[in-house]
């Protein structure tokens, strides 16, 4: 089947059934997007479908059909992507392993909502959960790239 | 205290069974700072500087979101005075020369990196710059003190040559006897607010974790473990598995099966598909509930001594009155956002393995134990750790040592990887422990006796580590901040004892180690005496602490900074505690209400002395995520085993805290001439009793169980 990821269309060779999670890990080599828990509990796995977050440890690969799939790589080339530079700033990242899933929710709450509160950012962010416990400085990020988007406009 | 996590050296080890190591310094705590390196370190070995001028710094531990990426590395580029932009980080390989100043072996833990390594990189530092300056009076025929070096630039009169320029001859000098560190006055980066080094490649999905390892001809195993503690694969049947497309082999682990296949998701309905018997749980499979029963029948009566000054009985006889108080805490698991995986590749006598470990040296040398070689033989490739919080730090090795077996038993390189279920139920969990505390009291309400027995399972115990850190039968992580209390000063009978009951369930540290319960067990009774003395509880804490400076200045700066004194807003109310753990003293106080039968916590104000502050930033984010950790388990973490085996499975059903329940925490770092702490660990500790003792002074409930669960009618 074909897939159109970060721009590019991709043949690949799976059974339906196969989430596109280990689609993008195991065959396309694309390992930015995490395994956490494979039940939609945790966000590690968080990738866009047409701008939409969804949960790539439980989205079939069959049911991708012709939506565009972003995901951490697709972002942008080098990191400068508003979001990521807001995350360099406040020095958001410990381990890292949640931060790919933090950050693509992130940008698709932006996109709905540009200025959010933190009652937005709890409720949009609250599938996501990080070990570290980095949350005070998603919401510092999610802010600052809030500003960095209006400035970039 | 006897030994603890941070009390053992191993120099050497030759396997599982029979692992060989030798232990000394029973406490880094005290010997970490003057803990030199008995030959000057080999500059090389820590720091390569490129023709570019980049430098590489080569660090010792691992990266597990700690922040030892940029902190080792400010160290060094402290005293070499190089251009911060260029300094980038890389793990050590496995080899005696990464071994910890302190502790001998290689390994990540006990919060004792930075103030472990704090002379070593920094000499490292000095040696490589002095190097530089002889290598560049060389070239200009001038002796090094003629010489400034800034920024990565040296210059003499108006001629410059970077770094980078210079450092081909300067690496083939020999490195100096010994060095001229810095005075703290003249530090430029150490004790300045510092980025992290490893943003880039984290924001970007480019940073490799293990689960990331890939290279041609590897493959991916699920494998199938024990469904209960103490049960036996008795036989299996891998037909259908191996009708799953991309599956091809299935080979047995030492009680196991392991499904090998060309990618996860084949491995993993492989494993679905297999079919195999297991021996019944011997002694019909613990229950935790069962295992609390008889922890607090053990707990009626005194355990093997750790403290036993003046005559407490007579005391609490005498006293003018006493208080009495049972708290428990419950199994845990670490739950790291990575779930443990393990890739092997193994060539003749030679093996590389690729994992993100706490505890290079314990599984170089198990895994050279099962192949039949030499550690030396043995490749470790540490990779990013996607959490650690001790479960990658396990004496038995777990991970790595069922990866090398499967890797060899398939005659093929296998990246063996958890599911998330797998992780959960995989045991090496933080023990439950019981405390029962009866203290008399004075007239003045102060404690005059203090009789705690503890009950729960030694760590070390039955482990490698067991004759060099269990002394006397105590495990000193059982009871870590118990007997040292700041409190107990005054008191004059203390009687302190522990139960370490023998369980099936492995068990292990887990972020803060035994200061998970013992804080809240300390800090929960004294709020409980002040309350019954009738008295304010920060006035009643600082009248103990009059003695304790360090602990008093904490806590008084917390309370001030949270308001406390003042009225807390409508429906809230404020709770605090203060506890020293690896060398650092931390105070918080927690805003807590109760919503809808639960507890919310709104606002934690945390103020740390932990000496020296390296880095200020990399400081706060480890308070803020060590009260995060502490919340989960103050709020949510409870693992259940029944007939054996374990209910929890994933985040579903072991809830963690989540976006919408972190607090405003605000974290102040004192300005102290104390001796350097440790920062990865402590401020987990606290967060729990403070949290328990606002909801006392909000709902009068006191909760002496965690997770902290409100009656029903609050």
């Amino acid at each position: 089947m074909k897939l159109d990821i970060n721009g590019a269309v991709h043949e690949v060779d799976a059974s339906g059934d196969m989430p596109l999670l280990w689609v993008l890990r195991d065959l396309l080599q694309l390992s930015g997007t995490k395994y956490g828990c494979g039940m939609a509990q945790c966000g590690a796995c968080t990738v866009h479908l047409d701008g939409n977050p969804v949960r790539a440890c439980v989205t079939p690969v069959s049911s991708v059909g012709a939506r565009k799939v972003t995901t951490i790589e697709g972002l942008s080339p080098d990191g400068s992507h508003p979001v990521q530079r807001a995350w360099a700033e406040a020095d958001v990242v410990q381990c890292g392993y949640c931060q790919s899933g933090q950050i693509m929710t992130a940008v698709a709450l932006l996109q709905r909502k540009p200025h959010p509160t933190d009652s937005d950012i709890d409720a949009a962010l609250s599938g996501n959960i990080c070990r570290c416990g980095t949350y005070v400085r998603v919401r510092e990020a999610i802010h600052l790239a809030s500003r960095l988007q209006r400035g970039a406009k | 205290m006897t030994g603890s996590r941070r009390g053992f050296l191993a120099s050497a080890a030759t396997g599982t069974a029979g692992l060989v190591i030798s232990f000394h310094v029973p406490n880094l705590v005290r010997a970490a700072p003057r803990a030199a390196a008995p030959s000057p370190p080999s500059p090389n070995a820590f720091l390569r500087i490129a023709s570019d001028g980049s430098v590489t710094v080569v660090l010792a531990h691992s990266e597990m979101g700690q922040g030892i990426w940029t902190g080792l590395a400010m160290l060094i580029a402290e005293e070499l005075d190089c251009d911060w932009s260029k300094v980038r980080c890389e793990h050590a390989p496995a080899a005696p020369v990464y071994g910890h100043p302190a502790m001998g072996m290689q390994m990540t833990g006990g919060s004792s990196s930075t103030r472990g390594e704090f002379d070593r990189y920094r000499t490292v530092g000095a040696m490589a710059k002095e190097l530089l300056l002889r290598a560049a009076a060389a070239r200009w025929k001038t002796t090094p003190s003629n010489l400034t070096a800034a920024n990565g630039v040296i210059t003499f009169g108006g001629k410059t040559l970077t770094y980078g320029d210079i450092s081909g001859a300067a690496m083939e000098l020999p490195p100096p006897e010994s060095v001229q560190l810095k005075a703290p006055k003249d530090w430029k980066l150490i004790g300045t607010t510092v980025r992290r080094l490893d943003t880039p490649e984290k924001i970007t999905g480019k940073a490799q974790f293990g689960l990331d390892v890939a290279f041609p001809g590897l493959r991916t195993a699920v494998v199938l473990r024990p469904p209960a503690f103490g049960t036996k694969l008795v036989s299996f049947d891998a037909a259908d598995a191996l009708k799953v497309p991309g599956v091809e082999k299935v080979v047995p682990t030492a009680n196991g099966v392991a499904v090998v296949a060309r990618h996860f998701w084949a491995a993993k309905l492989g494993r679905d598909a297999l079919r195999a018997s297991w021996s019944a749980p011997e002694g019909g499979g613990a229950s935790t509930e069962k295992l609390l029963t008889e922890f607090r029948e053990l707990a009626r009566g005194d355990g093997t001594t750790v403290v036993d000054t003046g005559n407490v009985q007579g005391a609490l006889d005498l006293a003018a009155s006493r208080c009495e108080a049972w708290y428990e805490v419950p199994y845990l698991a670490h739950a790291t956002m990575e779930p443990l995986n393990c890739t092997v590749k193994i060539d003749g006598d030679r093996c590389e393995i690729w994992t993100g470990t706490q505890f290079q040296t314990v599984d170089q040398a198990v895994a050279a134990h099962i192949l039949g070689t030499t550690s030396d033989k043995v490749t470790i490739h540490t990779t990013f750790l996607g959490g650690g919080f001790g479960r990658r730090a396990n004496p038995a090795s777990d991970f790595v040592s069922e990866a090398v077996i499967v890797a060899q038993a398939a005659g093929v390189p296998v990246k063996v990887v958890w599911t998330r279920e797998d992780d959960m139920r995989g045991g090496y969990y933080r023990p439950a422990y019981v405390h029962r505390v009866h203290v008399g009291l004075d007239r003045a309400g102060l404690p005059q006796a203090w009789h705690h027995v503890v009950v729960g399972q030694s760590i070390l115990g039955g482990t490698p580590f067991e004759k060099f850190a269990v002394h006397n039968g105590i495990d000193g992580t059982s009871v870590e901040g118990i007997a040292d209390s700041p409190y107990l000063d005054d008191t004059r009978a203390k009687h302190v004892s522990l139960h370490s009951p023998k369980t099936p369930i492995t068990v292990l540290w887990w972020r803060s180690v035994g200061h998970t319960h013992t804080a809240f067990a300390m800090e929960s009774m004294i709020d409980e005496l002040a309350h019954a003395a009738g008295q304010d509880p920060l006035a009643y804490r600082l009248a103990l602490l009059k003695g304790k400076p360090r602990f008093a200045r904490a806590l008084g700066t917390a309370a001030s900074r949270a308001g406390w004194g003042t009225p807390a807003p409508v429906g809230r109310a404020r709770g605090l505690a203060v506890h020293e753990a690896f060398g650092s003293i931390v105070a918080e106080v927690a805003e807590v209400s109760v919503e809808g039968g639960r507890i919310k916590v709104h606002a934690v104000t945390a103020v740390v002395d932990c000496g020296t502050a390296v880095n200020p930033l990399g400081i706060e984010a480890q308070v803020q995520g060590s009260i995060a950790f502490g919340l989960s388990a103050a709020l949510h973490g409870k693992l259940t085993v029944e007939d054996g085996k374990v209910v929890e499975s994933n985040f579903h059903d072991y809830p963690v805290l989540r976006m919408f329940e972190m607090p405003r925490i605000t974290v102040h770092v004192l300005r102290s001439d104390g001796k350097m702490g440790g920062i990865g660990e402590p401020a987990t500790a606290p967060i729990a009793p403070a949290v328990a003792n606002a909801v006392f002074a909000l709902t009068r409930q006191r909760l002496r169980t965690l997770p902290l669960r409100l009656a029903k009618e609050a």
